[in-house]
């Protein structure tokens, strides 16, 4: 029998309903949730399913209803919180921040936190520098924070169950450019841990360590480093706070060779955060100075003219990949496709919602 | 207050502004007529356009909106200045900002008025005095305060007109910005286009049933809630907020109920999604902004078929170059990617 294929966008809504299902504590909230389009599929139909008790449309106010959703997990409740973009959640940054990464702390273990706050990372169709950012790093940097970018429809859906089991407050981030990619989804409950990376292809002469997104495109590069004889490593982190360093330096200590893609900016970055613990940690086994992809300390641009020259990809992976190797080979051309004209959409049918 | 469903719902209120003694007649009523058939003929020609897939940027129009941009700035001098959100092409274009401009950065080209940089989404016209459009809720709105606040500071004669939707006004710095701007008296007016919606949420379910110009009177402002498709009455409110803002009185806030015709983001009508009814959709069609003042200045004389064919026909001119313009512009040069990251010195 063949696995059943999800969507990654049908796999979250899939965890939220059964979270939903599972316990009558947990609630769903977000500006457009019940709405029509369900923010892009992952909460349609929810809101007729559990009640609008429990599922629940929001005003504009995303700093005031972080606390709201903290106070209501305070007390028992354990909302998960949707922004449509990352951007808009940079508004509840106090809440987030100064509050719920640290009440179970800062009172001594006596009160918990169990929220959940999904944000959407958008890219492309010129949405500019207010609507793509990548600032998950922001949040690893906080203590007390749980940070995912699962990048695979079955990581999502059981990374998500797992974010509303956990009692400290979870960021999700996904990224939206994988929101129609399929892969094998379980039925039913079951959980992914929250800190755990996962070796998505074996390999032995260098270590592709990305998340979200950047795994796609790392996947490509392994394709790529494999047709001229390089055998590539390909380490989904699902989690970015914390670091699965038993991985990472299980694999570097094979391979001797890193480089870290990510899809924020570099400068002070998840990627930075993965090449400084690897190179303290690994020093002995590394055979090059380990290497990043990852954004420019630029801001998104919007003109699709700029935005193409912006985000790194497979090419930058695998090139970054051949440095670590002394090794200067012409990679294959990626296969071009004459009807595009721009890179700036996931695949040429995408012209919105975005 | 009821629920707002259909036009005649509106209930105009004031909350301590009287609406202006100035007269209304042809020469102010036939520009502003001109302005918002401009402004719904820019956006129906994006509209038609937008298919083509060479605007890459999302695109927010304001057809059947029209009415506040062309009233509030017809009180605009031009050393005014005007901040605005998403849905900002009427704003820009009724303070006299840049149409070639405009259209080209939709194009996502070099001769943008950001340079290619914003999109729709990010429009500037420093000459036309219109400081920038941005679409995370209501963050210009403290922004146009402080202009309005170095303003002060300098005794420069400037007014800060400050656009947003009803959806801005649940985010907590417009209240933070309104206690600051009534505070020190600046010379502020807010304008809230409320249009029943935030994306497809409706008013209802995010804000209790009152006027949002009642939270004014909370932060010791003036305001008033104006029909929002009747250009006479949001220009005769418009009137006394400027007013109070030159004379060093204060701030004040007019709220403008009217309605959005397309879909929130994008060129489409979307009344297969559901979330509105085709009922309550056409009675606000019918009560089409531009419909009614052309009927009514039609009637007192201020207009004539031929001179709206005139305009017709100007503004269809315009249009032509300024796409010509935008599509035969460049795109930026890919070593503009790193440029404007931080000023040169200047
Ligand atoms: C802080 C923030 N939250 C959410 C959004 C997403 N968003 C973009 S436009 C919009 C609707 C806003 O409604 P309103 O202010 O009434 O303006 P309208 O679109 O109706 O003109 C929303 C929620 C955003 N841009 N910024
Ligand atoms: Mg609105």
């Amino acid at each position: 029998m063949t696995e059943r294929q999800l969507k990654y966008f049908e796999a979250i809504h899939e965890a939220t309903d059964l979270a939903l299902g599972a316990d009558e504590n947990v609630l769903l909230m977000g500006l457009g949730v019940p709405g029509p389009t369900g923010i892009f599929g992952t909460t349609s139909g929810l809101q007729d399913k559990y009640g609008a008790r429990r599922v629940i449309d929001i005003p504009s106010s995303e700093n005031a209803m972080t606390g709201v959703a903290l106070g209501a997990a305070t007390r028992g409740k354990r909302p998960i919180m949707v922004h449509m973009r990352l951007d808009f959640a940079v508004l509840s940054l106090e809440p987030i921040v100064n509050q719920a990464a640290k009440w179970h702390y800062m009172y001594g273990g006596r009160v918990r936190a169990p929220l959940v706050i999904r944000m959407i990372i958008g890219r492309g169709w010129g949405q500019g520098p207010q609507h793509s950012q990548s600032l998950q790093a922001w949040f690893a940097h906080v203590p007390g924070l749980k940070v995912v970018m699962p990048s695979r429809p079955c990581d999502a859906k059981g990374m998500l169950l797992s974010a509303v089991q956990d009692d400290a407050p979870v960021i999700f981030l996904e990224h939206r450019w994988l929101y129609n990619l399929e892969g094998p989804v379980p039925d039913g409950v079951y959980s992914t841990p929250l800190e755990g990376a996962s070796v998505l292809r074996e390999g032995s002469d260098v270590t592709l360590a990305a998340c979200s997104y950047m795994v796609i495109e790392a996947m490509r590069a392994a394709e790529t480093l494999a047709s001229v004889g390089i055998s590539a490593e390909v380490i989904d982190l699902r989690s970015v706070a914390p670091l699965d360093m038993a991985t990472l330096g299980k694999s570097v200590g094979r391979t001797g060779r890193l480089v870290a893609a990510d899809t924020g900016h570099a400068e002070c970055g998840v990627a930075s955060e993965v090449v400084a613990a690897v190179t303290e940690q690994c020093f002995a086994s590394l055979k090059a100075a380990p290497q990043r992809v990852a954004l420019p300390p630029i801001p998104s641009p919007t003109s699709p003219a700029l935005a193409d020259l912006y985000y790194p990809g497979a090419n930058e992976i695998a090139a970054k990949a051949l440095q670590t190797l002394g090794r200067n080979d012409v990679l294959p051309e990626p296969p071009s496709d004459p009807g595009r004209r721009w890179r700036d959409t996931p695949d040429p049918s995408f012209t919105g919602p975005y | 207050m009821n629920r707002i469903r259909q036009p005649r719902d509106v209930e105009p209120r004031f909350f301590g502004l009287a609406p202006t003694q100035a007269s209304f007649e042809g020469a102010v009523a036939t520009a502003m007529f001109r302005e918002m058939l401009r402004i719904r003929r820019v956006e129906e020609r994006i509209g038609e356009r937008y298919a083509e897939q060479e605007m890459r940027c999302p695109t927010h129009l304001c057809i059947g909106q029209e009415a506040p941009s062309a009233a509030v700035c017809a009180h605009l001098r031009p050393q005014d200045l005007v901040f605005s959100n998403h849905r900002s092409h009427g704003h820009y274009l009724a303070k006299g900002a840049n149409l070639n401009a405009m259209i080209a950065e939709l194009y996502g080209r070099a001769t943008g008025c950001a340079a290619g940089k914003g999109g729709s989404q990010h429009l500037i016209d420093l000459d036309a005095g219109f400081m920038g459009s941005a679409p995370i809720l209501a963050s210009t709105i403290s922004v146009g305060v402080g202009a309005a606040w170095a303003a002060k500071l300098d005794g420069r004669d400037e007014v800060s007109a400050i656009f947003f939707g009803d959806g801005a006004t649940e985010e907590g710095t417009f209240h933070e910005a309104m206690n600051y701007a009534s505070v020190a008296c600046l010379p502020v007016v807010f304008v809230c286009e409320n249009n029943l919606y935030s994306v497809h949420s409706e008013l209802d379910i995010r804000q209790p049933p009152r006027p949002v110009a009642a939270l004014a009177p909370a932060h010791g402002m003036r305001a008033a809630v104006v029909d929002g498709n009747d250009v006479e009455a949001v220009w005769k409110a418009a009137g006394t907020a400027v007013a109070h803002a030159i004379l060093g009185e204060g701030p004040t806030l007019i709220e403008c109920v009217t309605y959005r015709w397309r879909e929130h983001c994008g060129p489409n009508e979307d009344l297969n999604l559901g979330y509105r009814s085709i009922d309550e959709f056409s009675q606000w069609q019918q009560d089409d902004p531009l419909e009614r003042s052309r009927s009514a200045f039609l009637a007192a004389g201020w207009l004539n078929e031929n001179v709206i064919s005139t305009m017709e026909q100007e503004i269809s001119e315009e249009l032509d170059s300024a796409f010509d313009f935008a599509i035969q512009s460049p795109f930026p040069d890919p070593r503009e990617l790193a440029t404007h990251v931080f000023p040169d010195p200047s």
